[in-house]
């Protein structure tokens, strides 16, 4: 056995230098090459500033934004420190947070009724889904209507032109980037800094 | 269920069944050393490693020799990322300093212990993480340290499986190959050219593949928010393809840089299972009869299709309670329903319940939901998946052996029926063959129960060295029932090399880095060796020609049979613990039974 020590570490080594430094440094170079965007992390650049990437979810807690889920992800969507709240269906933590979520949801969104759709009071896997549902999306379009002060149907009209549907038809589900959809609110209706609420 | 959840379920089988011949034929080439189109750019890279490392190209080994090689091949490598996962802190590509003075609060110590577990993990093709990646490792670790193991672990799966196919496709002989030409051949031919064009189609989705320090970005709402990054689209694309499943990020597929679009999930479903049913029908070629092949790959449909049409339903019937709180359980076509908690939107309930049921036919361990949040039946399936001994596709490689020692089992189980020797392809199974294959079945339902039955009651006192939260339970994040779930999955994954995880349970304490640790290792070497064993034993046999008497294993009767022994096996063995576990509850979720994070009281 000891005999196949010496090819064991020869293999080791070269096929590490292989699968380890040269694999990963050929895809980095090719990948750097023709999508350096994506390689980088789509990061979402305003005046030269990164303001987050458009693939990662952020918190949201005004109300004149859309809030994307509740994120066991660090303190709420911290990028470093990604991960799902790992609660099983019958924890009394679990049913505690949701409950009190709940109630949160009904005071700050008065005019919504009817059953609150699934992923809006679920945490996600990762922490940083960066997606709504387009029913938890409409479910907010009241309250964001009336802080940004604009008709309802102008926010709905809004909110439909970001559902991106299945893709090839079939694969996914439909959903809503909350960052790119909220920055296409502060874009269109930008707030007056001066009106005070 | 809804139609569109059904027809992805569909169209992913169909696409594997597409696959499985063109990928097998591949394969087939490859391991009878024939030429195909990628000789002419590869084969001087496969001469060039033969040179570098002083091997035999045409020098065969009996399986004790095999053996030793795969042994001392684990244990170098398995030292290597020991040390440099130890050593990160002195080493390049570590731009977030982990391991220095430097790194961020909250970075995770690379304790010897852990460093062990890991070691172990990524060996034995396991990919169990008690760490969370970005805040432990570097990036050189990642690449060198883990990535590495990808391939090999991959590799070396790939080349028992070929070896144990020669034993039945040989006779009279003693050799079953050259394990290093088929480790060689398997990542030079098959794994890597795969993972680099992979790897670029996730970064066409937004993988993100870069050695730069964590970006600081300041949110429309003006916090900073610190995301990771690294060169993941590399190690993506090998620890799906390898069935690996060690995330690069805690949140693994779900995370939004690793698994960004339907479509690269869509594509990480299919990279698990195109090696291992490709195997299926490169065993049917290798030994001359590709009816046998088709074979294995229908009881292993059979048992794919069982558990998804479990986890599915499961999961979108969602949580009884909270529906009561006046969350919607029912698909609109604006929401999914379900049981959301765990789980991203862009997935949903299917594309979840989907890649939770083949993470876990094959011993991938990738998750893109938090199969700790699933409801119990949704749950069940994963837990039931690795206790069978992940043969539905299964590991690359693992899921071939794995299936043919069920195979094996059966026709034995048939021959005791009916009172004749059995054969399997034509070679008599006979106590040897027999002994080994029980050995391995036994070992394996010994190290998921005794484990798990020892962590469920183990005491330690509080701030121990081997357990500082105290006794084992102590670490769970969930109590009742699914505390014993959380406890049961680790060592069941730890053991079936699968590395999904009940991710709630706080494994990183010394008693469950080295029990886990040593479950990894038992369930990888105490398979493999046996099952070569067993290669070696079949190869050196006549063949025996079939006769009116000879249990046909190519049709519908021993298909049925086999899924039967696997189901049965399993169920004989795992069915009390699965009672105790996800079963109860079930039942209690259904009354609204909650439960509280009391620790189980001390006895005295």
């Amino acid at each position: 056995m000891w005999n196949q020590l010496l090819p064991s570490v020869r293999m080791t080594l070269v096929l590490s230098v292989l699968t380890g430094l040269l694999y990963p440094a050929l895809v980095t170079g090719i990948a750097k090459a023709i999508f350096p965007s994506q390689a980088n992390g789509s990061l979402i650049q305003v005046n030269g500033k990164v303001i987050g990437s458009e693939l990662i979810g952020q918190k949201f807690s005004k109300p004149e934004y859309f809030q994307g889920r509740p994120s066991s992800a660090g303190d709420g969507y911290d990028a470093a420190s990604s991960g799902g709240s790992n609660l099983g269906p019958t924890n009394q933590k679990l049913i505690d947070r949701i409950k009190a979520d709940a109630d949160k949801f009904h005071i700050e969104n008065p005019d919504f009724t009817g059953p609150i759709p699934a992923d809006l009071l679920t945490t996600s896997a990762s922490g940083l889904d960066p997606d709504l549902s387009p029913a938890s999306a409409d479910a907010q379009i009241a309250r964001v209507a009336r802080t940004r002060r604009v008709s309802p149907d102008e926010i709905r009209r809004l909110v439909e032109t970001h559902i991106e549907t299945r893709q090839l038809g079939f694969l996914g589900e439909p959903r809503v980037n909350v960052l790119k959809l909220n920055m296409a609110l502060d874009d269109k209706y930008r707030l007056d800094p001066d009106s005070g609420w | 269920m809804t139609s569109n959840g059904l027809l992805q379920i569909t169209v992913f089988f169909l696409l594997v069944l597409a696959l499985t011949k063109p990928m097998g034929a591949f394969m087939t080439h490859i391991f009878e050393g024939k030429r195909t189109w990628l000789h002419p750019a590869l084969r001087p890279l496969e001469r060039l490693i033969y040179k570098l490392c002083g091997i035999q190209e045409d020098q065969e080994h009996r399986w004790t020799g095999y053996a030793a090689s795969l042994l001392m091949f684990s244990l170098a490598s398995l030292v290597l990322t020991y040390l440099i996962q130890r050593m990160q802190g002195f080493l390049p590509f570590n731009p977030q300093g982990f391991g220095t003075a430097h790194a961020a609060q909250g970075a995770t110590a690379m304790t010897p212990d852990l460093a062990f577990n890991t070691a172990v993990s990524f060996t034995t093709n396991t990919n169990w993480q008690a760490y969370t990646p970005e805040t432990t490792m570097s990036y050189l670790t990642q690449m060198v340290g883990l990535a590495t193991h990808n391939f090999f672990s991959a590799a070396a799966g790939i080349a028992i499986a070929i070896a144990l196919i020669r034993g039945f496709a040989r006779h009279t002989t003693e050799t079953i190959g050259n394990f290093w030409v088929d480790v060689v051949r398997a990542t030079v031919y098959v794994l890597l050219p795969l993972s680099v064009v992979i790897a670029l189609f996730f970064v066409s989705q937004g993988v993100i593949q870069n050695f730069a320090s964590y970006t600081k970005a300041t949110t429309l709402e003006g916090a900073v928010q610190t995301i990771a990054q690294g060169p993941v689209a590399s190690q993506e694309a090998i620890k799906i393809l390898g069935t690996n499943g060690g995330g690069f990020f805690n949140g693994n597929s779900a995370h939004p840089f690793e698994n960004p679009t339907p479509i690269s999930n869509f594509i990480q479903l299919l990279s698990i299972f195109i090696i291992p049913a490709g195997l299926t029908y490169t065993f049917g070629k290798m030994v001359k009869d590709t009816r046998q092949g088709w074979a294995l790959f229908a009881a292993m449909s059979v048992l794919f299709v069982a558990g998804v049409l479990v986890a599915y339903p499961g999961e979108q019937s969602g949580n009884p309670i909270l529906a009561s709180l006046g969350i919607e359980n029912h698909p609109t076509a604006t929401q999914p329903g379900g049981n959301m908690e765990g789980k991203e939107v862009r997935s949903g309930i299917a594309n979840s319940a989907l890649f939770a049921t083949v993470t876990t036919d094959a011993s991938c361990g990738a998750v893109n939901s938090m199969h700790d949040s699933f409801t119990p039946l949704g749950g069940l399936v994963p837990l039931v998946n690795i206790e069978l001994g992940e043969v539905v596709f299964g590991g690359v490689g693992a899921g071939l052996y794995g299936m043919l020692m069920f195979a094996i089992l059966a026709v034995f189980i048939a021959g005791l029926m009916v009172g004749r020797t059995p054969e399997y392809l034509g070679k008599k199974i006979e106590q040897k063959e027999v002994k080994m294959v029980m050995l391995a079945v036994l070992v394996l339902a010994a190290s998921i129960l005794l484990f798990s039955g020892a962590g469920a009651v183990i005491q330690f006192a509080k701030n121990s060295w081997i357990n500082p939260t105290g006794p084992a339970t102590a670490n769970l994040n969930n109590n009742g029932p699914h505390g014993l779930s959380e406890i049961l999955y680790a060592y069941s994954s730890g053991t079936g090399n699968n590395g999904s995880a009940l991710a709630g349970l706080s494994a990183n304490t010394p008693w469950y880095n080295l029990t886990i640790g040593l479950a990894m290792l038992i369930g990888r070497f105490l398979m493999i060796i046996p099952l070569l064993a067993v290669a070696g034993s079949l190869a050196q046999k006549r063949i025996v020609p079939a006769s009116a008497g000879t249990l046909p294993t190519h049709g519908a009767l021993f298909v049925g049979l086999l899924v039967g022994v696997v189901v049965i096996v399993s169920a004989l063995t795992f069915f009390p613990a699965l009672t105790l576990g996800p079963v109860v509850e079930h039942f209690l979720m259904m009354r609204h039974q909650l439960f509280a994070l009391l620790l189980i009281p001390v006895w005295s």
